[in-house]
């Protein structure tokens, strides 16, 4: 019925205490490397308290001393059996010009799906506007009241400013937009959780109020106003925000399993690293959106062409799309983990 | 009720269970949480209150920027750099542990914060309480998402059995015949009782503690019956000791070699 319950103390005590402060060591240094003299030490420990473990529990009917074995176990086996890469510095170069475009290439079903929502979306809100002229007012949230004027109206009103007043605030206003967008992205990712259906809503919305203001300003006759507008921030923005949903759309994905056999908790797994990923890489993307909104998009004819506005959002695209489908970072990736 | 548990059993055939936060003692840690990251915020904002008169728009900026790392931060760093912990989850004794008891990865520990905003929906935590509830292993959607529990930590020292380690005479065992009586009809949880009562002895009242043992010592003396001279003089939790000595120490002379 039961050991001998002192001498098994009495000998295991010093393994156990030795278990014990390599764990609190490991606790406080997240990103250690263990010499290999010391990884054979701590597997001879595990395995020694293991098997007390076992004794303890077969034998013994003392439960705080199966307790504190059992917890010290469980510390040690997350440890021993960890294999996932880990422990290396977090390298933000490296991440971003190598982990970030190769979990975007990895995912790219999930960015098609989310591109095709939101070009539904875009379309839809142009459609609605050419229908009906109440459309605009309908859909248009309340904080976005100011793209309910009369598109020519406004072109005259920031063409007209050269006081530089509307220049003030900058920094704040950069900040907000780096914040809102940022909210709006981490969202469409966190919805991933609702099958998908909620990222692709927020995405079809996103489109849709793309479609009216587009629409408006083309069929007003403003397109060079509103592509210089737009293009410069845009051209970063708006795929940030896609991004942002080809993760959600990748969560849901994990979630449906649609053609995979794997346990959930497999998929999830599998995918969790790229939508970490990608949703970093978009905080980036929006930082730099954020900035170029603020201090470039917001300036116009006369005080900066729109022909170098275009130009400057069209050579981001350009410089951004064959960053994010360049087929270097990819197989340097790939080449990495093998 | 019973703690709900997650039961992992390693290659080495050793079985170990983490017993799972429950969803109010999760409620209470993250709004403590709350509390401490409005706090940092209102510190913050008093501070940018002195730079404002200096570059408003500037510290407008830092404002918006600052108080939004720190919604979304806090969490993320704290459970990362602490292992999963928050002050919350400190005070709480709560820790978010890899669902397969694995150790956490960085992106566990920002996908589960980042998740927040769908478990928040549509609000006061509604998803989130609701998956928490209906999970089997008590997870919100961010759990789910990043493969991580959240379990209640014990603080487990090693037992303190030093009552047991004393060399005192024990009169019990100059009948070696009623001892092997005794052993053979206490049953282990009977001989778990009076080990916990012997370890545990220090936090009963006066009388409970003298009800306790009387009642633990009039069930051990009906298994095998000593003789009265060795009973008479000794208290009722002394004959437990004893009793606890005869139980879990089975091999005198090795005990005493040890």
């Amino acid at each position: 019925m039961i050991i001998d319950l002192p001498r098994f103390i009495t000998t295991g005590r010093p393994f156990w205490t030795e278990l014990e402060t390599m764990l609190d060591r490991f606790d406080g240094e997240p990103t250690r490397d263990l010499p290999l003299e010391k990884a054979q030490r701590f597997h001879f420990l595990y395995q020694k308290v293991s098997a007390d473990l076992g004794r303890v529990a077969t034998f013994s009917s003392e439960p705080e001393l199966r307790q504190y074995l059992e917890a010290l176990v469980a510390r040690a086996y997350a440890e021993i059996h960890e294999t996932r890469t880990r422990g290396v510095r977090w390298r933000p170069i490296r991440w971003f010009f190598v982990e970030f475009p190769a979990a975007f290439q990895r995912r790219v079903k999930a960015l098609w799906v989310a591109l095709i929502v939101t070009l539904v979306g875009l379309a839809f809100g142009a459609v609605s506007l050419s229908l009906d002229d109440e459309a605009k007012a309908a859909i248009v949230p309340p904080q976005f009241a100011h793209v309910l004027q009369d598109p020519a109206k406004r072109v005259a009103e920031e063409e007209s400013d050269t006081s530089g007043r509307s220049y003030q605030g900058r920094a704040s206003f950069a900040a907000q937009l780096m914040h809102n967008n940022i909210t709006v992205s981490i969202r469409a990712m966190a919805l991933g959780m609702t099958w998908g259906i909620g990222t692709i809503i927020l995405l079809f919305y996103n489109g849709v109020l793309l479609g009216l203001v587009g629409a408006d300003f083309i069929t007003a006759g403003q397109t060079p106003f509103l592509l210089g507008w737009i293009l410069p921030h845009g051209s970063i923005e708006l795929p940030a925000v896609i991004i942002g949903g080809q993760a959600g759309l990748a969560l849901g994905g994990a979630l449906l399993g649609q053609g995979n056999r794997a346990p959930l908790s497999s998929r999830l797994r599998s995918v969790a690293p790229d939508i970490a990923t990608l949703i970093g890489g978009v905080a980036v993307m929006l930082v730099w959106a954020g900035l170029v909104e603020s201090y470039f998009s917001q300036h116009h004819q006369p005080r900066l062409p729109y022909s170098l506005k275009i130009a400057f959002g069209l050579i981001e695209f350009v410089v951004l799309v064959t960053f994010l489908t360049s087929p270097l970072w990819f197989r340097r990736k790939n080449r990495q983990e093998q | 009720m019973t703690p709900a548990q997650l039961r992992i059993r390693t290659p080495e055939g050793i079985t170990f269970a983490y017993p799972l936060a429950g969803p109010v003692t999760r409620c209470l840690a993250w709004a403590l949480d709350g509390v401490i990251t409005f706090a940092m915020a209102f510190g913050l904002s008093w501070a940018l209150a002195l730079l404002r008169y200096l570059a408003p728009d500037l510290t407008t900026a830092v404002a918006v920027i600052a108080f939004f790392l720190l919604s979304v931060g806090y969490g993320v760093i704290l459970e990362w750099f602490w292992r999963g912990q928050t002050v919350g989850k400190r005070v709480f004794r709560l820790r978010v542990m890899d669902a397969d008891g694995l150790r956490l990865n960085f992106h566990q520990v920002l996908m589960r914060n980042l998740v927040r905003f769908a478990d928040m929906l549509p609000g006061c935590y509604l998803v989130g309480g609701l998956a928490c509830l209906l999970s089997r292993k008590a997870q919100r959607l961010g759990d789910l998402a990043s493969g991580t529990i959240v379990i209640h930590q014990r603080k487990h020292g090693e037992p303190d059995l030093d009552q047991l380690l004393g060399s005192k005479f024990n009169s019990l065992r100059t009948h070696p015949h009623l001892c092997a009586r005794l052993r053979q009809r206490a049953s282990s949880d009977e001989a778990r009782i009076a080990l916990q009562a012997l370890v545990r002895r220090d936090e009963f009242d006066g009388s409970a503690r003298i009800e306790l043992f009387a009642a633990l010592a009039a069930h051990f003396r009906q298994m095998a019956e000593f003789p009265a001279d060795v009973l008479e003089t000794m208290p009722d939790e002394q004959f437990i000791r004893n009793v606890v000595d005869v139980l879990f120490r089975t091999n005198e002379a090795r005990a005493r070699a040890a």
